[in-house]
């Protein structure tokens, strides 16, 4: 198994859809390449970061309320 | 309209206030609409970029919630029924507004050498990702990246990785095949890791 196909399998690996052929091989991969070994465990950092970057939502939200938005929600309402 | 008799909106607890939404209380729908606008519009302009068309989607969640205040459920919290409906909200405007051309994600994937090795050698990150994201300047550094993801891959991240929406549903949402979505979000990750990579990894000896 090349690292390119090593990185088309990482998704299916880390949701358990690997299939039993590819899974060996890819294993013995994950084993001997230390650069692929770090790829992939910066590819499951990344989706962690993604998760936790939006775990404090106030962060995201504008400091005044968007007062010309609430009138307009109120008035449609009408 | 009904005179707002009883205890003073604000002081309400979920259920309660939603009960003040059915019987009309203007005084309950300006609260709910003041206290969640900000952080609906938050939500609504990640999925889509635009602010004038995050305004809309706002506009479209509350009036689609109002709309549809006998299936809120008692138990559970006003603010993630509205964060799903300004999901969808967003979803709907997503589909239906013109897609304008996006730059390919292609440079912001891993380049191989032709015997498929990768070209780059990865040098660990400083940290560990939980203590590394518990800063709120290293939360704001990745949403940014995230932003700068082409639409249609940052979309699906947002679907699958952040809303924990399944491949079945984010394929729906979005009206693509199951496969397109895993493809996309496969790529997206991949691309998403490249962007965060030098902001994160240890500096070179």
């Amino acid at each position: 198994m090349t690292c390119r196909e090593f990185a088309d399998f990482m998704m299916d690996y880390l949701s358990g859809e690997l299939p039993e052929e590819s899974r060996a091989p890819f294993e013995r991969h994950l084993s001997r390449c230390a650069n692929c070994h770090e790829y992939l465990a910066q590819y499951k950092h990344t989706i962690e970061a993604g998760r936790l970057a939006f775990t404090n939502p106030e962060e995201e939200v504008p400091a005044d309320v968007p007062e010309d938005l609430v009138k307009a929600v109120l008035a449609a309402r009408k | 309209m009904q005179a707002s008799a009883g205890p003073p909106v604000a002081s309400l607890d979920d259920g309660a206030l939603v009960a003040r939404l059915r019987a009309g209380d203007e005084e309950a729908f300006e609260l709910v609409v003041r206290t969640y606008s900000g952080r609906l519009l938050a939500v609504t302009r990640r999925i889509l970029g635009s602010d004038e068309d995050a305004r809309d989607a706002v506009q479209d969640a509350f009036l689609s919630a109002f709309r549809s205040l006998e299936r809120f459920e008692g138990g559970s919290l006003l603010s993630t029924w509205l964060h799903r409906i300004a999901v969808n909200a967003a979803l709907m405007k997503l589909r239906t507004r013109r897609r304008k051309p996006e730059d390919p994600i292609e440079p912001l994937l891993p380049v191989y050498q032709e015997n498929g090795h990768h070209q780059e050698t990865f040098s660990s990150w400083n940290e560990p990702v939980d203590v590394a994201m518990s800063r709120a300047e290293n939360r704001a550094r990745v949403r940014a990246c995230i932003e700068q993801l082409p639409e249609s891959y940052r979309t699906i991240l947002l679907l699958r990785d952040i809303e924990e929406l399944d491949t079945d549903e984010a394929a729906r949402a979005l009206g693509i095949s199951p496969n397109a979505v895993k493809i996309r979000l496969h790529r997206a990750r991949q691309a998403l890791r490249g962007l965060l990579a030098p902001h994160f990894r240890s500096a070179q000896p």
